[in-house]
């Protein structure tokens, strides 16, 4: 087995790892469904934007990698840190469950990361601001096509709709640890998130109306993921996407 | 287990600026916006287009394979719409 | 693709067909409309079908390795593979419904068993290395056995060829890279090439068909230009070009006889196994049971999504109507 390694996490490596896990995880969740979507049509939508994810994960890890100065590479980030190294949102490692789980969190994730990725753009940080310009872009598209699949599984048939708001349901507690604050030395470099809260607010109002669904009430938000403090679903994804990498020590792929 | 059928659409892009729209392929969706995306996800996928149609396929009314004869050939004996059928001395130069 | 009233020619009588056989003689192609035998349509209709439902299955067995792919540049590259495979069997049913079939008659007749796929399909992916003998040997196959197709006499199909001949060159380029990685990396790494070389050597030369002395169909659908070259003939081009490539990794084709025949210039090849051929075909192989089980329940499963798509659209056409 390769051992595992460690990172020296100044607060931009952390943040950057922070980004790149939440796209690796959440697209390797959306890369579960090939070959079983509902739709072949949706087979080729549901890669389209996992390949926009890894390739959003792939460019952060090499942003973290001359930020970190260690010699690591993609690869040893995404395949040689345990879980507790991983500072993805609760909200990305979350199981893939059905078509409407997957949508609702796409849509939830993606109109936060648009704005998220848009305000970035105009990072202090030349490379970083030029990277959130195209994946803001990404997200728009994700953006459009999760919050058109909402509305039709919301105000679908009966049966639709119940699984949409049993998905909104299960998803509701992870979505208040995406606005946590990034560390403040970054300013400047990394846009303000609490300052997003309330764009996102109605732009999900405005979507949930739409699709007839309605947000639950959280009594108690979960968050963690940035400090590696994940739930159960995590460490049998990575046990699968790391089980090979990690048994050929040193190799070649 | 036969099902509702998803009806099907036509699929037109333009590859780029200044090129008509050309028939690509064909995708099933329920309704004009899921056409429109499914027609990106699957036809777009290499950076061939910039702009999208999308046409119900029953919205299509198609001439009649065997109406070609009267419908195309009489054209063939209007000669005189081509230009070649004029006769310019080479002196003239390029016309 | 627009179809309106397939006009069948048969029992218009020999003289139709032989202006039929005449047009397809002048490589003039054949498009949705036009007049056609019903055994040409059926044929067209099985073999794109039956192309389709192998592009959609075959998406399983490398589907089977994208959440473990060792690398993130594999793992891109194996994701947007496999979505190709998606996309080309979306063309090819595109195709086939011009022949007056729907998308939903032709996966029902695959999930109820009534049609078949490509056997090789049928059989597992155990290590990562079988991701680059699919890609190198399987998608080879299916490149020498596509490209003829592009000058098919069908329209659709032919032109739904080029598009996934297009496609797909970046497909065998891949296989063979993961193959060419792993035999100059590690040991064990070497031994996963060479141990997928074994297993899938002999399944993909039986994917260009049975012997041409056995097979159903190859008469008409040569003399339609459905098929331009017989089983036998792309096998041996495939063996030409597939060995020396194996020779170059450093890797054995396990087949005792193989020796190049300087007089004819090709590589002599030991016989195939065709009773496992047969066997694999009527379900007998690993896989059968299992890849016909994760189609059906993913289209089980995802019924109330196409449900609810249709019930909104048909609600939204009430509402502007």
């Amino acid at each position: 087995m390769s051992a595992t390694i460690p990172v020296a996490e100044t607060p931009l490596v952390r943040f950057l790892l922070g980004r790149a896990d939440d796209a690796l995880i959440l697209g390797h969740r959306l890369s579960e469904w090939t070959g079983h979507a509902p739709i072949l049509e949706e087979e080729l939508a549901l890669a389209n934007i996992g390949l926009d994810l890894i390739g959003q994960a792939r460019a952060l890890y090499a942003f973290a990698a001359e930020a970190e100065g260690a010699g690591h590479d993609e690869d040893d980030y995404a395949y040689l840190r345990d879980e507790g190294q991983f500072r993805n949102l609760l909200i990305a490692e979350r199981p893939r469950g059905d078509f409407a789980d997957t949508m609702v969190r796409q849509a939830l994730y993606a109109i936060y990361a648009e704005m998220f990725w848009q305000a970035a753009s105009q990072s202090t940080q030349r490379e970083l601001a030029g990277f959130a310009a195209k994946a803001a872009k990404e997200m728009a598209y994700h953006v459009r096509h999760a919050g058109t699949w909402v509305v039709r599984l919301g105000d679908g048939t009966a049966e639709s709709h119940a699984r949409a708001q049993a998905a909104l349901d299960r998803i509701a507690p992870y979505l208040d640890e995406m606005f946590d604050a990034e560390d403040p030395s970054l300013a400047g470099i990394v846009p303000d998130v609490p300052a997003l809260r309330p764009g996102w607010d109605g732009a999900v109002r405005a979507l949930l109306e739409e699709a007839k669904l309605s947000l639950p009430d959280v009594p108690f938000p979960q968050r963690g993921g940035r400090a590696g403090r994940h739930g159960e679903t995590l460490g049998h994804l990575l046990a699968t996407f790391q089980h090979l990498h990690r048994s050929h020590p040193g190799a070649t792929w | 287990m036969s099902e509702e059928r998803t009806p099907l659409w036509e699929v037109f892009i333009r590859a780029r600026q200044g090129l008509a729209h050309r028939h690509v392929g064909s995708v099933h969706a329920a309704d004009a916006t899921l056409a429109l995306q499914a027609a990106r996800d699957v036809y777009t996928r290499r950076g061939e287009g910039l702009s999208i149609w999308v046409v119900p396929s029953a919205a299509i009314t198609a001439s009649d394979p065997a109406d070609r004869d009267e419908l195309f050939e009489p054209t063939a004996s209007k000669i005189y719409r081509h230009p070649t059928f004029y006769d310019i001395p080479d002196d003239v130069g390029h016309m | 693709m627009y179809t309106q009233g397939l006009v069948s020619i048969e029992g218009a009588g020999g003289a139709e067909e032989e202006r039929f056989q005449a047009r397809v003689d002048a490589e003039e192609r054949i498009e949705p409309n036009d007049r056609m035998p019903e055994a040409y349509r059926r044929t067209l209709l099985r073999q794109i079908s039956q192309h389709a439902h192998s592009e959609i299955v075959g998406m399983l067995p490398e589907g089977n390795w994208i959440t473990r792919a060792p690398s993130l540049k594999r793992k891109a590259a194996l994701l947007a593979k496999v979505q190709d495979e998606g996309g080309h069997g979306l063309y090819l049913y595109a195709a086939a419904e011009t022949l007056g079939s729907s998308r939903e008659e032709m996966v029902d007749a695959l999930l109820e068993g009534r049609a078949k796929y490509s056997s090789i399909f049928n059989y597992p992916t155990r290590t990562w290395a079988d991701i680059g003998a699919i890609g190198w040997l399987v998608d080879g196959a299916a490149i020498m056995n596509q490209i003829p197709l592009c000058r098919c006499s069908y329209g659709p199909y032919a032109r739904a060829m080029i598009r996934i001949c297009r496609e797909e060159s970046f497909h065998q380029r891949q296989g063979y890279e993961i193959m060419l990685t792993l035999c100059r990396g590690t040991e064990a790494q070497k031994a996963m090439a060479q141990d997928a070389l074994d297993r899938w050597w002999w399944p993909c030369l039986m994917m260009f068909g049975p012997p041409d002395g056995e097979s159903q169909h190859s008469d008409a659908s040569a003399r339609w230009k459905i098929k331009r070259f017989s089983n036998d003939g792309l096998r041996q081009k495939f063996i030409d070009a597939t060995v020396p490539q194996a020779h170059y990794l450093g890797l054995a084709v396990p087949d005792p006889e193989l020796r190049f025949d300087e007089a004819s210039g090709h590589w002599h090849s030991g016989p195939i196994d065709w009773e496992e051929f047969r066997r694999v075909l009527a379900g007998g192989g690993v896989c059968n049971r299992d890849r016909l089980e994760a189609r059906r329940r993913a289209h089980e499963e995802g019924a109330w999504v196409r449900e609810a798509a249709l019930a909104y659209a048909a609600r939204q056409r009430r509402v502007a109507a």
